[in-house]
């Protein structure tokens, strides 16, 4: 099948071989690299800048600007491609790693540049082992290109590119503690300050973590231009993105569309609609740590970083949940709270303790054994461990649990034995 | 059993990947190839990995431990991770996962007689939009029904293995539809 000139980072999913490197340089795979080792490496970050690309593993935060975070004299410097994609939902980094792996590569060798670092290391969770094999032999072919290693296309720049997987721990998608992770320990999360590994990350040097899907992006920010980039979105949202599509539609999937798209038209003019004729419940916007939005919220609702937020959710990392009528919000909450509990990673308190007592009282709620203050003691419980721990995991658990108990009170108390 | 030439070749490559005071780092992914080589993190490969890598018991126990995909005790030939998170279970998962119980007679956590199959119930595999998924050893299945499980399970049986969905099918307009 021929590339399609609509899409940006996923047009050559569907080329044959484009994990191949011959197929890909056909495709115009390290074009960019070649313009950006030619240019200033502080230039290649103000281009970045100016694009408007936001992370998409999660925070939204400006990719550029990140880059500009790394301190002035301090080398060694890393780059370290975050492939954890553990945020429940989302499913779209597989997709680069076993489709067009060069540009990933391309992406991370031009942020390498960027920074001026000397390694790149493509960390990915241990689960993909397709993904990760696919990757991996892309990195073999970019090496045998002359596009990684010594005096990269005779810049003068030197920088390896390494793999490196996780072993099941979603908190190793926190930047922190992946680093941890990749220093071979357990993956918990560093205490804030320093706020950004760009000033001490990886073996305390400056290190950029960027997410596979952000750092896809820069060749294509760098072949259609900043601007033109810009405009694709809705302000201070450039681009396009992958919508992680996945639950009650008719047509689940990855969908790449420009940011702010509206919420309603992935789930029916893309999604095709609800499945089996039934009525939209709620939807999940952004992963499963987003807050819950009803129906009547989804309604007129751009996809973009600042548009969810305004509604009182987030769009994380574009992992859209579709529920349907036919699911019980009190059976939702104990999935959802199951993977909190299972993945905190024990280090503070509040978290470990109260998602294992989160999920005791959710179950309660399926087993038609809980009281009516049980839903009180979720809310409290919540509310204690948000904003009371290292890493945004607490939050990431609190949120969703309070919307869940504020927004569907009548279902948990309609299952109350008093 | 003594630790084999490969794994000794496989640490000299994974550990060329960091700094070389920097070993310490080279630690998930060796106890990774050793499970891949040994099916498991024996007592001895554990040793082993602390003297190779020149840290201490408590550095490869803390990391055993903590990672869900390590594995310190045997397993079945196959490991079947089924994911029970939100997108899989709302697509079905639940049932499917209750057929696989009932289909091979144990509960997650828990080893055929045979020693064929080991049933591990995981979180989100991030195969969301095409669930119920599941992972057999190192390869990925997806849009699982009770008849496609059906012939996965048989077709390990009877040594024919079912095709894994490698790679990831499209689905989406990234599949290459106009939009």
């Amino acid at each position: 099948m021929a590339a399609n000139g609509n899409l940006l980072i996923s047009r050559n999913f569907a080329v044959e071989n484009m994990a191949s490197i011959d197929v890909a340089l056909k495709n115009g795979a390290y074009d960019q690299l070649k313009r950006a080792v030619k240019m200033k490496p502080e230039e290649v970050t103000e281009l970045v800048k100016a694009s408007g690309l936001r992370g998409h593993g999660g925070a939204g935060f400006s990719a550029g600007t990140k880059w500009g975070f790394i301190p002035k004299d301090k080398f060694p410097r890393y780059v370290t491609v975050n492939g954890d994609e553990s945020e429940p939902g989302t499913c779209k980094d597989r997709l680069i790693l076993e489709r067009d792996p060069h540009l990933l590569i391309e992406g991370a060798l031009i942020c390498a540049y960027a920074v001026q670092a000397e390694r790149v290391y493509i960390y990915i969770r241990g689960e993909y082992f397709y993904p990760t094999k696919v990757t991996a032999e892309a990195v073999k072919q970019a090496y045998a290109k002359g596009f990684a290693g010594k005096n990269i296309l005779n810049s003068g720049w030197s920088c390896s590119v390494h793999m490196h997987n996780g072993a099941g721990a979603y908190i190793c998608g926190e930047e922190t503690g992946l680093i941890e992770s990749m220093e071979g320990k357990k993956g918990w999360p560093r205490l804030k300050p320093p706020f950004y590994p760009a000033a001490i990350g990886l073996y305390g040097a400056p290190t950029i973590v960027n997410n596979v899907e952000t750092l896809a992006f820069v060749p294509r920010v760098m072949e259609i231009g900043p601007e033109k980039f810009a405009a694709l979105g809705t302000p201070k949202n450039g681009g396009t993105a992958l919508y992680s599509l996945s639950g009650h539609v008719n047509n689940p999937g990855v969908y790449e569309l420009p940011m702010g798209t509206p919420l309603m038209d992935l789930i029916h003019k893309f999604g095709g609609g609800i499945r089996n004729g039934h009525k939209l419940k709620a939807v999940i916007p952004g992963g499963s740590s987003s807050h819950i939005l009803t129906a009547e919220e989804c309604e007129n609702l751009p996809l973009d970083f600042e548009s969810v937020a305004s509604r009182g959710s987030m769009l994380g990392s574009a992992a859209v949940m579709v529920i349907d009528e036919t699911v019980s919000i009190p059976k939702l909450m104990h999935w959802m709270v199951r993977f909190y509990a299972h993945e905190s990673c024990g280090q503070c308190t509040p978290c470990r303790e109260g998602c294992d007592w989160l999920l005791r009282l959710s179950k309660k709620f399926i087993d038609g054994t809980a009281r009516k203050r049980d839903i009180d003691d979720m809310w409290e419980l919540a509310d204690n461990i948000d904003g009371k721990t290292i890493c945004a995991l607490g939050a990431a658990v609190a949120w969703p649990t309070k919307s869940y108990l504020v927004k569907f009170r009548h279902e948990f108390e309609a299952v109350c034995r008093n | 059993m003594a630790i084999p030439e490969t794994l000794k070749k496989k640490a000299e490559e994974i550990l060329f990947r960091y700094p070389e005071d920097r070993r310490r780092s080279g630690l998930i992914p060796l106890l990774f190839e050793v499970q891949r080589e040994l099916g498991w993190i024996t007592p001895e490969a554990e040793s082993w990995v602390v003297e190779t890598l020149g840290v201490t018991d408590v550095n490869v126990r803390e990391v055993i431990t903590f990672y869900s995909m390590m594995r310190a005790e045997p397993s079945g030939k196959y490991l079947i991770q089924f994911c029970q998170n939100i997108s899989c279970c709302l697509t079905g998962g639940e049932e499917i996962q209750k057929h696989v119980e009932h289909k091979l007679g144990i509960h997650p956590g828990e080893t055929t007689k045979d020693g064929l199959f080991t049933l591990k119930c995981v979180e989100c595999l991030g195969g969301c939009s095409w669930g119920p998924m599941m992972l057999i050893n190192e390869d990925q299945y997806f849009q699982l029904t009770v008849e496609k499980l059906d012939r996965i399970i048989h077709g390990l049986k009877a040594g024919e293995p079912v095709p894994a969905d490698n790679p990831t099918p499209l689905l989406g307009n990234v599949a290459g539809e106009k939009v």
